[in-house]
């Protein structure tokens, strides 16, 4: 008796496994790709979405099967898969992202898999944030400057000079400027609110324009952490707002959705984000909010700054490179890579699809980001083994203290420099 | 001797400090169903309010129209469920056991079960991975299930070896003496009191496998499989953007379920954990 019903729970076990069984792969001669998107934002899943059925469409040979990702614990998730051998074959990240997964050998070396039209149409800055060692791990196609969407009203008012693309503030006239705009709000408010919950890549990528570069590649390919006087100009800029009530001290530990109550409620005239929070701007605004898109402030190097692009690439796995990189060259035609842009609200890094009327609108801004694509370059330390670690237990909590003011820029040198090159050292073994 | 007497003023802190508490506890739910009520414009008030002043469902068809919740969520309680009752069947003989019969054997397995409690998630995916791709079973909820009774088990299994414990023995042994034989022992006089433990504990496996997120994320591959707490991070963006309504609208409509199984047997576990407990 014990013994059939032991029997017929492991059949009753057997069928409930069986059931939620995965599916087999047909062996009908069809290639079958899987492409992870990450995608978030409604009209860039339907772009996506949409390209993919035009893709299986036109080629019943080789079929794509869209996968939902997701940006939280995408590097756990990838690492996790790649190691099973059950990786996407073609897979949507940040270039940031892309380091440890290229010198790990995961990726495919796109090199000779690219089309030239793709190759040409991507600028060459564009290509160094995907490029480690001789190969190149990713195709950058989206990316968007940080930029300052303002309180139309506001700035008007207090009578600054408003800046455009060609002619921004440099850093001590946004200084000067943020003083004037605090002073006319009168006791309401502040001219900034810095959201920086995550301050490395903020601090570092805008302080390229002032040739801040922290990180050093010597002749052999060792990178060592020094700082210059450019590194220090962004850190003292905010610190320097903070002091003196320009910049709201609150703000320094939020994120970038949780300042814009405060831009619309006229708390703060302007804050630092990326471009394609104007799409939450143009979603959350109240009926009659003004706002405006100008350029971050420029230093001694222009108006340039850094950027982590987004990427489309190849699992080193996959067992059909040669489509997965038709697909790729399918998905950033020049036509696509608008769609793409537009459905997430960033830039193209595609030259040809840049100039699409679509995106120099002076509406949500677009034409002040369109203008600003040309000065985007390679985010400092992109390449560099053990800037996650660096980021994670050294910069971020040194620039964190220095901001709120619970150390000076002596002990955050120290820091960024002293530890910092400790734990690079441990990767450059 | 009678206990002594607590004050007017000395209740009064008591229930004060309860209700800070409850307040404590209360507040993410309340601010979660007041976000999912609000529209766009409301969320972007300088002055958010308790209640929505204009309150709508549009967060809520958003979330529907641009994610399958309906299906993550049945995916979630197949998963849970399962997890939850194969972790209940497998434990308690373990913990009778374990409570019952003193030995090494059973000293080492105690120990083991609170050693294996400490390892993070990160050290054991990437071979567990490798196992269940072995077995066939990457992108299925058995393979998930499976993944759950193994995180579950240990915790249940030290849940229940207290339960088992509070059983009195003597009752066993009184019923060995009017001519019971073991199983009828078991299950005629252990299992009855042992019920509030198994469903406490079905229940701590059951949420513990609604809310888990990273095993899910890792095993399921498909979007016909994912579960609720995968598909809910498909409204976030890179570096914390958020889709804040309809998120929230989804995350209220995910902690349901956990709400409403709590609310049908919470009777059950308190009623039956005191049945007995003083002679009359």
């Amino acid at each position: 008796m014990r013994r059939r019903l032991l029997t017929a729970a492991a059949a009753a076990l057997a069928l409930l496994l069986s059931g939620c069984g995965g599916d087999g792969e047909p062996d009908d001669g069809t290639i079958r790709l899987r492409f992870q998107s990450l995608a978030w934002q409604k009209e860039s899943v339907d772009a996506n979405k949409e390209l993919v059925a035009e893709w299986n469409a036109a080629h019943p040979g080789v079929q794509v099967e869209y996968v939902q990702g997701s940006w939280d614990s995408v590097h756990d998730q990838l690492l996790t898969s790649f190691e099973g051998g059950e990786a996407p074959d073609i897979i949507h990240d940040a270039s940031d992202d892309l380091a440890d997964f290229a010198y790990g050998g995961y990726l495919a070396d796109l090199t000779g898999l690219l089309p030239a039209r793709l190759r040409a149409d991507i600028p060459e800055q564009s290509w160094r944030t995907t490029a480690f060692g001789d190969g190149v791990y990713g195709v950058p196609f989206l990316q968007e400057p940080r930029v300052l969407i303002a309180n139309r009203k506001i700035l008007d008012a207090s009578g600054v000079r408003i800046p455009t693309a060609e002619r921004p503030w440099s850093w001590p006239e946004f200084r000067r400027v943020a003083r004037q705009v605090t002073e006319h709000m009168d006791g309401s408010g502040h001219a900034v609110a810095w959201p920086l919950k995550e301050p490395v890549s903020a601090t570092l990528n805008l302080g390229l324009s002032a040739g801040g570069r922290l990180f050093h590649r010597a002749d052999d390919g060792k990178v060592t952490i020094r700082s210059t006087g450019g590194d220090g100009v962004v850190p003292e800029t905010v610190r320097g707002q903070v002091d003196d009530g320009s910049a709201s001290r609150s703000t320094l530990g939020m994120g970038g959705s949780d300042t814009l109550p405060g831009l619309f409620g006229g708390k703060y005239a302007m804050v630092p984000l990326g471009f394609s929070y104007r799409q939450q701007i143009v979603q959350q605004a109240p009926e009659g909010f003004e706002w405006t898109v100008l350029p971050a402030p420029a230093g001694s190097e222009g108006p340039v700054q850094g950027v982590s692009p987004q990427t489309l690439s190849i699992a080193e796995d996959s067992r059909h490179k040669r489509e997965a990189a038709r697909f790729i060259d399918f998905m950033l035609q020049p036509e696509n890579m608008v769609r793409l842009a537009l459905g997430d609200w960033m830039l193209p890094t595609g030259t040809e699809a840049l100039r699409d009327p679509a995106l120099h609108t002076p509406e949500a801004g677009w034409a002040t980001g369109a203008a600003l694509a040309r000065e985007l370059r390679p985010a400092p330390a992109q390449s560099v083994r053990g800037y996650p670690e660096w980021k994670d237990k050294v910069a971020t909590p040194a620039y964190q203290e220095y901001y709120s003011g619970a150390i000076g820029r002596a002990e955050l040198e120290k820091r960024l420099v002293e530890d910092g090159n400790r734990v690079l050292a441990r990767y450059q073994r | 001797m009678t206990a002594p007497r607590t004050g007017r003023a000395g209740r009064a802190a008591q229930y004060a400090a309860l209700l800070c508490y409850l307040v404590f506890l209360a507040f993410p739910f309340v601010w979660l169903v007041s976000i999912a009520f609000k529209p766009a414009a409301e969320l972007g008030s300088l002055h958010p309010t308790w209640i929505p002043e204009d309150p709508t469902l549009a967060n809520f068809r958003q979330a529907f129209d641009e994610q399958p919740l309906l299906r993550a969520a049945g995916n979630s309680l197949l998963a849970a469920a399962s997890a939850a009752l194969v972790a209940v069947v497998v434990a308690t003989p373990m913990a009778y056991v374990m409570a019952r019969r003193r030995s090494a054997l059973t000293t080492a397995a105690t120990g083991w079960v609170i050693v294996s409690q400490a390892f993070p998630f990160v050290l054991v995916i990437i071979p567990l991975f490798l196992v269940l791709k072995n077995l066939h079973l990457i992108n299925t909820l058995a393979g998930l299930v499976a993944v759950y009774v193994t995180w579950s088990l240990p915790f249940a299994l030290w849940m229940l070896v207290g339960y088992v414990r509070a059983v009195p023995r003597e009752l066993e042994e009184a019923a060995a003496v009017d001519g019971a034989g073991r199983v009828r022992v078991l299950v005629s006089v252990t299992a009855p009191l042992l019920a509030p433990g198994l469903v406490a504990t079905g229940l701590f496996a059951f949420i513990t496998a609604w809310n888990e997120f990273f095993f899910a994320l890792v095993l399921l591959k498909t979007a016909e499989k994912q579960t609720l707490p995968v598909v809910l991070t498909h409204f976030l963006g890179a570096e914390g953007a958020a889709d804040l309504g309809p998120l929230a609208a989804a995350a209220f409509l995910a902690t349901l379920p956990s709400l409403l199984v709590f609310a049908v047997i919470q009777k059950r576990i308190t009623g039956g954990m005191l049945a007995g407990a003083v002679k009359n």
